[in-house]
């Protein structure tokens, strides 16, 4: 996918949004194998557990907030809130690892390429064009549950 | 996306990024991002394409292995 082939809304606002730049990039290694290690899903989907208050479609700047999403719960228990209409919802809604692979990294895990796939997953909405409260509250946020189940490495997916 | 990863980054987590859309992240530069020739809305693949999903999460967490970051590989497998 090009950004040239979004609709014209979408371009335009890719053309005008300054764009954070954090130098240098900070990295943080991976220190055993990744056999051995436990992965989570940090998505921007937009998903919520049936029940739990939906992300604010409103706000600007966009809802910097996320949901915690446990690995056991059911697809039918979970719900698509997205303010964005860039993109195609069909795919999610027929098979949810398109955007949420939680299947596919349990799979790893029983072939032993992971070592374990994290009890609970983070779920953002996107679409967040005034980063400021998520840098500086809802991600650190995250990072401390990850960290509190013992996450070794997040795969990010960004729809 | 990359602005979290930075932040998990620097509280220790290693993330990967799984890019569908690449001037984005020239833009952003996160630690490793692998490029994914699919639509938005769909980074991990197809859906019901087990076979590509498992490939490509392989292959993006394959780049916690690599030493040196920032680092983005393109996805090569078939779509």
């Amino acid at each position: 996918m090009r950004a040239s082939d979004l609709p014209i809304k979408y371009r335009l606002m890719m053309k005008a949004y300054r764009w954070r730049r954090i130098e240098p990039v900070p990295a943080a290694l991976l220190r055993q194998p990744l056999a051995s290690a436990r992965v989570a899903i940090v998505t921007s989907a937009g998903l919520v557990v049936r029940g739990e208050p939906p992300f604010d479609l409103a706000r600007r700047g966009g809802d910097p907030s996320f949901r915690l999403i446990p690995d056991a719960a059911a697809p039918a228990d979970l719900e698509i809130h997205h303010r964005s209409e860039a993109f195609d919802r069909t795919g999610l809604a027929r098979d949810l690892n398109v955007a949420f692979p939680r299947d596919v990294l349990a799979e790893l895990a029983r072939a032993g390429s992971i070592g374990s796939v994290a009890a609970r997953h983070v779920s953002f909405m996107g679409s967040i064009t005034a980063p400021g409260r998520l840098i500086r509250e809802s991600a650190p946020e995250a990072a401390a549950v990850l960290h509190a189940d013992r996450v070794d490495v997040a795969l990010l997916v960004p729809v | 996306m990359s602005l979290v990863a930075s932040v998990l980054e620097k509280s220790g987590i290693a993330t990967v990024v799984l890019s569908v859309l690449p001037e984005v992240s020239a833009h952003l530069t996160a630690p490793r991002t692998l490029l994914v020739p699919f639509g938005l809305g769909a980074p991990v693949g197809p859906p019901d394409d087990r076979d590509t999903q498992r490939r490509v999460l392989q292959a993006a967490l394959a780049l916690t292995a690599e030493g040196a970051v920032p680092v983005t590989r393109v996805w090569e497998g078939a779509v």
